[in-house]
């Protein structure tokens, strides 16, 4: 055992972190879930690309470093250390992309990949229906395949798509088989935002701008080999994703520890209030955790080993601890903790309604206890 | 790095486990809970001798004292499946409290002379004298005006030759002493769980038995205090999954409404809360035995927050555990009771867990 990270870690966390000192604005872009700060943060996907640092983890032939896991993290520790933007590339390079290094054909990897490292092309993910959220099974939208047997003709209407209102390609489980069991029957797809009968419908979210959007499919035509994975194949091919959206990668540990680290430092700028001793205490604990298991299941992948099912405790810990910290927050801050200022208090009011969407985005939180319940402990399902 | 045991390591654990599970059944508790005092006396070192025989306590004393040369890191998972087991014995008071703070102590003649009673003689000890509270450590003893030490709850007494105690006056500071059972009084204290070996030990202060004192004292203390809480830690992490699976279990085979019990979200979701939380105190209690094996400077930090969360996870195992039991679980008959009162006493043992996070957010300001 050893928790300590060996010389050509630290070597590359010293060019990561000089790096990224050199780099990132001096000042916030504005919000990316505005037109405006949507080009902002595809200029800062730009910069990273450029050096080499928007994906590190990948093969070099897409824009990556082929660096491993504990690399991979000690870049997010500097990343999230140096306050650098936030990933408007997240959906694809985070969730689609270790999907597509999986399942990917070669002509596909190397068609989308290389753009999705550059910010050339943002992702959004199409999977939640009006009448599929927690019972993403329940899909209803549909994909036939047309007369030439060469396209498929999808039907149908995602919604709560994640940048959807910006982006130019969209990743989607559609119905291929109606006569099929739920879980059979369905088929991963990789559809261009700009295609004839591609309708969105931006929505406005608790804060009042377009992080999400509503996706309508009117006969919208995609061709063969914007499948991902088999016909019939997509609902193992979503869990893979859904695997790394809850495991590894989606969150890593960094951006807790570094919002804990900012929460002990505004809880000693206001003389360490009594009150909030054991909240500000527990978030640290909790966020230092969750680092550490991060750690023991890196090091387990490391030596071969898949994740596990412990990671499907993963999201339930990191969106309430997300919640935690940002609540112990605004209870430092008091009376300030509504007003919509630029700089601590504003930043820690929209950290807080981010985190809020944690519990119930990627599997709410009911349908991951339900996941350790029947996957780590055995209960029959209900 | 690596955060992971070696195979030695899960072997080594393994093997105290399949040991365990034939030594420390729940049927072995219950005969412990209803013997008098000589016959859990008989029952512990028969115990014992066979914990001795796979050379746990020596586990982490320096080959060239005669132990086993291993370190906390290997211990840790021995701790856990004593844990697990509901281990009565004070494998946490001598393995991971006095082997390694005597061993550190050496040459000291007093010492050595403790320690070789320890790896020769297969002695248990005894641990005392030390209170874990939000400010800091404090001396529960009482001094008499003859010179006569009275420090009560002391772990581990009625089958110890030698008992670890440590005193403080205000004007020396700490004091450690080793102090042989025959030189004092141990006058058992009724405890909830007969797990809880608890006495007031009435000894007298004198320089024969002394181990440390002043700086020297301050600092074991120091560091005991700290090994107590990761080693009681590792202890609550496997009550914590010992509970957890005996709740699983039965929800799988108790039936309401004509389904298993489990089939509930009701039930479902308690058991993955507690589950959740002991995922989580598991990789701090293993980076407290790194961060001991390797005297890493934020040992204090990684104790306090091992035992705050493993404190946290062992709670909310036992309540969830007793309520998906339903009244079964609040019989005497069902063995869930033996971990349940282990894991009260042992979440406050050595600072219970909102001292603990009172003292790593004091860490957080040293830093």
């Amino acid at each position: 055992m050893d928790l300590t990270f060996n010389p050509e870690h630290e070597v590359f966390r010293a060019e990561a972190r000089a790096w990224l000192a050199a780099h990132v604005p001096a000042r916030p872009l504005p919000s990316l879930d505005t037109a405006g700060g949507f080009e902002a943060h595809r200029a800062w996907e730009h910069t990273l690309f450029e050096d080499r640092w928007s994906v590190v983890s990948w093969p070099t032939e897409y824009g990556g470093r082929d660096v491993g896991i504990f690399e991979w993290l000690v870049f997010e520790e500097e990343y999230y250390r140096a306050r650098a933007p936030k990933r408007v590339s997240q959906n694809g390079i985070f969730l689609l992309a270790p999907t597509m290094l999986e399942y990917g054909s070669e002509a596909q990897k190397a068609r989308y990949l290389p753009p999705m490292a550059a910010g050339d092309e943002i992702w959004c993910q199409g999977w939640s229906e009006p009448d599929a959220g927690s019972d993403l099974a329940g899909i209803r939208s549909r994909a036939a395949r047309d007369a030439t047997g060469q396209s498929w003709i999808l039907n149908g209407q995602k919604t709560w798509a994640s940048r959807g209102a910006f982006a130019e390609w969209c990743f989607g489980i559609f119905r291929t088989d109606p006569e099929a069991e739920r879980h059979r029957g369905l088929t991963y797809f990789l559809i261009a935002m700009d295609s004839p009968g591609v309708t969105v419908r931006p929505i406005p979210q608790i804060d009042g701008e377009t992080g999400f959007a509503e996706i309508f499919f009117d006969n919208v035509e995609v061709p063969e080999d914007q499948v991902l994975g088999e016909v019939g194949a997509g609902w193992s091919v979503a869990m893979a994703t859904a695997g790394s959206e809850r495991g590894l990668s989606l969150r890593s540990p960094a951006r807790y520890t570094e919002a804990a680290d900012r929460l002990f430092q505004l809880y000693a700028s206001r003389g360490g209030p009594t009150a909030s001793a054991d909240a500000v205490a527990q978030a640290h604990m909790d966020a230092e955790a969750y680092k550490l298991h991060t750690y023991w299941t890196a090091s387990r992948v490391a030596r071969g080993h898949a994740v596990g099912p412990e990671a499907s405790c993963n999201k339930i810990f990191w969106s309430e601890t997300d919640v935690a910290i940002h609540s112990a927050a605004l209870d430092l801050l008091g009376p300030e903790a509504e007003l919509l200022e630029a700089g601590a208090p504003g930043e820690w009011l929209d950290g807080y309604l981010f985190s809020l969407a944690g519990p119930i985005y990627a599997g709410t939180n009911e349908i991951q206890r339900n996941v350790v319940a029947e996957r780590l402990l055995g209960l029959p399902r209900g | 790095m690596d955060f992971a045991f070696t195979e030695d390591q899960e072997a080594l654990r393994d093997g105290v486990r399949i040991v365990l599970d034939t030594e420390c059944t729940p049927d072995a508790l219950r005969a412990f809970d209803i013997a008098d005092e000589a016959g859990r006396a008989e029952q512990s070192q028969n115990r014992w001798a066979v914990l001795a025989e796979l050379g746990a306590p020596a586990l982490i004393v320096p080959e060239s004292a005669d132990g086993l040369g291993l370190s906390d890191v290997d211990l840790v998972g021995v701790l856990e499946e004593a844990g697990r087991a509901g281990l009565p014995e004070p494998l946490l008071e001598t393995a991971a409290l006095a082997a390694p703070t005597l061993a550190a102590l050496l040459p000291d003649p007093a010492a050595a002379a403790a320690l070789a009673a320890l790896v020769r003689d297969d002695v248990s000890f005894a641990v005392g004298g030390i209170d874990v509270t939000p400010g800091g450590l404090v001396s529960p003893t009482e001094v008499s005006a003859d010179g006569t030490l009275r420090t009560p709850r002391v772990v581990g007494a009625r089958d110890a030759e030698l008992l670890l105690l440590a005193v403080r006056d205000a004007e020396s500071g700490w004091q450690l002493h080793a102090v042989a059972a025959a030189s004092c009084t141990a006058v058992r204290t009724p405890a909830l769980s007969a797990s809880r070996d608890l006495s007031t030990v009435q000894w007298p202060l004198t320089s024969d038995t002394l181990l440390a004192y002043g700086v020297a004292a301050d600092a074991a203390v120091g560091l005991l205090a700290d090994r107590a809480a990761a080693g009681t830690a590792a202890l609550l992490i496997g009550l914590a999954d010992r509970m957890v699976a005996l709740s699983a279990a039965y929800a799988k085979d108790r039936h309401q409404f004509g389904r298993p019990i489990g089939s509930f979200q009701a039930v479902k979701h308690l058991l993955a809360d507690a589950r959740v939380a002991l995922e989580f105190a598991r990789p701090a209690t293993y980076r407290a035995a790194w961060s001991l094996a390797t005297a890493q400077p934020t040992l204090s930090h990684d104790a306090s927050m091992a035992k705050a969360m493993a404190s946290d996870a062992a709670d909310l195992a036992a309540r969830v555990a007793l309520q998906v039991h339903g009244a079964i679980g609040y019989t005497w008959e069902c063995d869930l009771h033996f971990f349940l009162k282990q894991t009260w006493a042992l979440s406050r043992a050595w600072g219970d867990a909102a001292t603990h996070r009172r003292l790593v957010l004091a860490q957080l300001r040293a830093r």
